[in-house]
């Protein structure tokens, strides 16, 4: 029996279409829009100014406070504006505008295809290198890497997982990754467990990626015996934290508490693959592999982009955006942000471009509450989402602390079932919002 | 430029909707209609229709003309009360019971409290005892299914098993002197030999709609099998202490609509708790009561009351049962 | 059958004394002693419990009045003047006299005048689309349509247009309590002078970016161009962050500024028409001079 988390959970259609197509290099845009918000946390100080001649990798934002993190400039150029420029909800937020000349990169970045199996440095070291190239969790939330590779005192790592389920439907960068370059991986996951001081690490993959376990398989049976590969019973939400560690260890991370509280860090797969180059080859993270995907493109894709490339600039290069695409979502279809604005530019941790078509992604009317109870059991934190949507609904904040709307996940699996298609997480994401809000602002005790 | 969509995660949809269980229920039905009209023949097929379209013609108007808004019959919630009236009524019912039946249902428990999803009790179970308290004779002439081949052509009318066993134990007879007399035997209740209402006839059509609910997913098991299971376990310590004045586990369970009650009235997705432990509390509360009215109350059959009772304690449930949440609770700031 | 009579009777009749007395003691020990002056201003009060003041409703205004026994920061927006007047007479403190206010919004992005960028799908509510993006026009300053205002007011003073979908309100019910200010998750709507004869002056735009960015989202926007800055007498229009603002205690509604915006964004409200102008039913065309609500 496959393990996987002992609640809730919906099964989507996978749609892996483009899990074929090989990772392509894209070609450099003629400009380039690097935020200066790419992370969780404070954004970054620019450092630059117009004018100023950049070379690839080289800082053009310095992390601005513990959880922040540095920026690198993906291009060489000319910097021909520091100024607001919307992101893809149309917020203006503080760009470093590059104009491309050439690729001259920064001498310090080893640029061979060796790959690097000997860890010279410390932990110390190590997450230091982390933090001074910027690398952020690509699995979506954006948090500084270092951050969560130092455990606060008290704390202590036991195991490190690196999250390879990708159970949004659509996206493959993940496992294209694992198929392409597993041993980078690996040896991520092993500079990654050298920072934390553990000796145990799991790599979590869903059964619907045979290959990527194969590949795995083949590399930790022989020289990465460290790291065991656990397959996992396709099921949505796998790859949230909590769940995956259910899923590998048993363990449940506590009401309000972090995956620290029960000895595991968790990494995503694009996330150790950025270790293993920002460590090993001392490249700072500008570039990642975005799946171009959606079942009205003519081809599918998946591309090594860097940071800071435009929306428009990518769909123009796959062949412009289809006459019936609805909807193009940045991340995937459960958990991704509906792009308003398609002259935003990617950021580090962009994963896909998904084009749905309006009978793909369309709101049907919503209708009476039937109380099927489908969310209760499709929650995978045990909530009761229907109850949640109404009490937000009400503004009744003290029954909605009650009922735990702090610990949604807002993963989307009780909208996804809902018959009634109520649009059960729209309430319940404000709600929690409001009651994290005055959670916070209690004295602590 | 285009008009891109946006709204907020998730972007796609299981595509499961309220319309799409509704019929998944009434296929789950079609064994025990089709059952009732191979046995009763054209009462059954008329009982059905009354109902069916009184259900949905009173839902219509309703909506329609007092509720001023846009009829949501399209959800097929009605066409399922409707047949689970008639599967309720003795096939030999006039018409016009099913007519009362569905103004009891509809009108007066479903659209008075709102319409779907807000209704307290389950409409074809209020249906059932309203009519059982108000025509008490009609009501109780079952029809016994003498021939698999001359469907109700020339039917006996008679009473339910636990009709007969009520009678015969007040008449001073041991169970087993009242099952040798009337020749009942589990074969027939299972096969559809026994009188009783249209939905009742046959233990195995409903199976078959049960089967046919867990693999589509529309209801999960617990209610019917705790309810089933209480059954089983309270007349079997019964039925230990006294052969003779108790009937056995199996007779219990195959009789007086415990499985169409189980199945497809204890489970109505409005008027059953929502968590899985509530759902068992309700199973066991619905068997328990079950029981004790067969054994000690006045009417020979208790499941419609039984499930009565346990939905007017349905909203308790919900709110003082709660799902297992993931996670321990940890003292925080 | 003459002794169970007897007995359920004087068993009752017992039992009923003594849980009289237990109720008789339970009440005297627990017994909140509450100025009668409490239920006095209460009574006074409109009654809607709409939170206007500040007070979770109009018991605990009432309570807080007679407790501080000052009425200073203390007003009833629904009651206005004319029961502030009575609280005060009741409590024998001074009031302060308010203007009497009304809610505005200010936005003129009307589906004329701004075109939708983007189709928003998901729920209607003006925080959740907020939370989500700028808004489906070019413009992320401007009324997102929604109608958290609407669902807000208890008073039935506020509704969107369907046809603008900017919501107007009705200053006959208006109260002022300011809960549609708080809803509005663009603070679009303020409470503003209600003038002599309900007449005032407003710019009817929150549109920050610059003129060029904000004239292409909306023909109706203030571009910041500062040209009623430099024509109002009073000094009662400042211009910050290429957005004008009145400030309505310094405005004397001499209604120069408005023929002198160029994108119509200052609106005059229920002057009499002019009489080139004869119906006397305001349009909906927006025109700077028409009256908007």
């Amino acid at each position: 029996m496959r393990r996987t988390f002992s609640m809730g959970g919906v099964h989507p259609n996978d749609c892996k279409i483009s899990a074929d197509s090989a990772i392509e290099i894209f070609p450099l845009p003629q400009r380039m829009y690097i935020s200066m918000s790419q992370h969780l946390g404070a954004p970054a100080k620019p450092l630059v100014q117009r004018g100023d001649k950049v070379k690839t990798g080289q800082m053009i934002g310095a992390s601005a406070g513990f959880i922040s993190a540095n920026i690198h400039s993906s291009v060489s150029g000319t910097v021909a504006a520091v100024e607001p420029y919307a992101d893809l909800a149309g917020n203006p937020v503080m760009h470093v505008v590059i104009d491309v000349e050439g690729d001259e990169w920064e001498e310090s970045i080893d640029r061979t295809p060796d790959t690097v199996r000997e860890i010279t440095l410390g932990p110390a070291e190590i997450i230091k290198r982390i933090a001074d190239c910027g690398i952020v969790g690509m699995g979506g939330a954006s948090f500084p890497t270092h951050v969560k590779l130092s455990p606060p005192p008290g704390k202590k790592a036991e195991f490190l997982i690196i999250n390879g389920a990708e159970c949004e439907p659509y996206l493959t960068s993940d496992y294209r990754l694992m198929v392409e370059h597993p041993e980078e991986v690996l040896l991520g996951a092993r500079i990654m467990m050298k920072a934390l001081g553990v000796t145990k690490g799991y790599i979590g993959i869903e059964d619907n990626k045979p290959a990527a376990i194969e590949a795995m398989r083949k590399l930790t049976s022989s020289a990465y015996t460290e790291i065991e590969v656990v397959p996992l019973k396709k099921k949505y939400p796998q790859g949230g934290e909590k769940q995956l560690i259910d899923a590998v260890t048993g363990r449940k991370v506590p009401s309000m508490g972090l995956p620290i509280d029960t000895g595991v860090v968790v990494q995503n797969v694009g996330t150790s693959f950025a270790v293993y180059e920002a460590v090993q080859k001392n490249k700072p993270l500008f570039e990642g592999v975005m799946t171009i995907t959606g079942r009205c493109l003519p081809a599918q894709h998946n591309f090594l982009v860097r940071t800071g490339t435009t929306f428009d600039r990518i769909l123009e290069h796959v062949g412009g955006v289809p006459q019936n695409v609805a909807k193009i979502i940045s991340g995937g279809p459960m958990m991704g942000k509906a792009v308003s604005n398609l002259s935003a530019a990617t950021v580090k941790s962009s994963s896909s471009l998904l084009l749905l078509t309006e009978d793909q992604t369309l709101r049907r009317a919503e209708s009476e509450c039937i109380r099927c109870g489908k969310c209760v059991q499709a929650c995978p934190m045990g909530l009761e989402p229907y109850l949640l949507n109404k009490l937000s609904r009400a503004g009744r904040m003290e029954d909605l602390e009650d009922h735990k709307v702090y610990d949604c996940i807002e993963c989307g699996c009780c909208m996804f079932t809902c018959p009634a298609n109520i649009p059960l997480l729209d309430y319940i994401r404000t709600g929690k919002a409001d009651v994290m809000r005055i959670m916070r602002s209690r004295p602590k005790k | 430029m285009r008009k891109l969509i946006v709204s907020p995660a998730p972007h796609v949809h299981g595509n499961e909707s309220t319309r799409k269980i509704m019929l998944d229920v009434i296929i789950a039905l079609a064994p025990s209609m089709l059952v009732a009209v191979y046995f009763f023949g054209l009462s059954a097929i008329m009982l059905l229709a009354v109902s069916v379209a009184a259900c949905v013609g009173l839902e219509y108007l309703i909506q329609k003309y007092m509720f001023k808004k846009q009829p949501t019959v399209s959800d097929l919630s009605a066409v399922v009360t409707g047949v689970l009236i008639a599967l309720n009524l003795p096939p030999t019912a006039p018409w016009w019971i099913a007519v009362i039946g569905a103004v009891m249902a509809i009108g007066v428990i479903k659209m008075t409290f709102g319409g779907l999803g807000h209704n307290i009790f389950n409409p074809a179970i209020v249906a059932r005892v309203f009519l059982l308290i108000s025509f008490p004779v009609i009501m109780t002439d079952w029809t016994i299914p003498t021939s698999w081949f001359r469907p109700g052509v020339d039917a006996v009318t008679g009473a339910t098993p636990l009709a007969l066993i009520n009678e015969g134990l007040a008449q001073g007879q041991t169970v087993e002197q009242i099952l040798a007399q009337h020749d009942l035997s589990y074969g027939q209740m299972l096969f559809a030999r026994v009188g009783g209402s249209a939905g009742e006839a046959s233990a195995l059509a409903l199976i078959i709609g049960f089967i046919y609910l867990l693999v589509r997913r529309v209801i999960r098991p617990h209610i019917p099998v705790t309810i089933i299971l209480t059954v089983a376990v309270m007349t079997g310590i019964f039925w230990l202490i006294d052969p003779t004045r108790y009937t056995d586990p199996l007779f219990n369970i195959l009789t007086g609509g415990l499985l169409l009650g189980s199945i497809f009235m204890a489970t109505d997705y409005v008027t059953s708790p929502m968590a899985t432990k509530g759902m068992v509390i309700y199973g066991i509360g619905i068997g328990v009561i079950t029981v004790l009215i067969r054994y000690f109350g006045a009417y020979p059959e208790g499941v419609s009351f039984a499930i009565l009772i346990m939905n007017s304690i349905v909203p308790l449930l919900n709110k003082y049962i709660k799902p297992a949440r993931f996670g321990k609770e940890v003292k925080h700031a | 059958m003459g002794t169970t009579f007897i007995f359920t009777v004087v068993v009752l009749s017992v039992l009923g004394l003594l849980l009289a007395v237990v109720l008789f003691l339970v009440a005297k020990k627990f017994r909140v002693e509450e100025d009668p002056l409490i239920d006095e201003i209460e009574a006074t009060m409109p009654g809607a419990n709409c939170g206007g003041c500040g007070f979770a409703g109009c018991r605990a205004f009432a309570e807080a009045c007679v407790k501080s026994r000052s009425l200073d920061g203390k007003f009833c927006p629904v009651g206005g003047n004319a029961v502030m007047q009575k609280v005060s007479a009741k409590l024998g403190v001074a009031m302060e006299e308010k203007a009497p206010m009304v809610a505005v919004v200010r936005c003129n992005g009307t589906c004329a005048n701004r075109a939708r960028t983007t189709q928003y799908d998901g729920s209607s509510s003006c925080r959740i689309m907020n939370t989500l993006y700028g808004g489906d026009t070019a413009c992320r300053y401007g009324c997102l349509g929604c109608g958290d205002c609407e669902k807000a007011c208890q008073f039935g003073a506020i509704k969107v247009n369907p046809e603008t979908l900017i919501p107007e309100v009705d200053e006959d019910r208006c109260t002022a309590c300011g809960a549609c200010v708080k809803a509005c998750p663009k603070g679009i709507i303020e409470l503003r002078n209600k003038g002599p004869k309900n007449r005032r002056v407003y710019v009817s735009c929150m549109n920050q970016d610059k003129g060029g960015i904000a004239r292409k989202a909306c023909t109706a926007a203030c571009i910041g161009c500062r040209k009623c800055e430099k024509t109002c007498p009073f000094g009662a229009i400042t211009v910050e962050n290429n957005l004008a603002y009145i400030d309505f205690n310094k405005c004397k509604i001499c209604r120069k500024c408005v023929a002198e915006c160029p994108t119509g964004a200052i609106h005059a409200v229920n002057f009499p028409p002019k009489p080139a102008a004869a119906p006397a039913a305001p349009t909906a065309a927006p025109a700077a001079e028409t009256p908007k609500e």
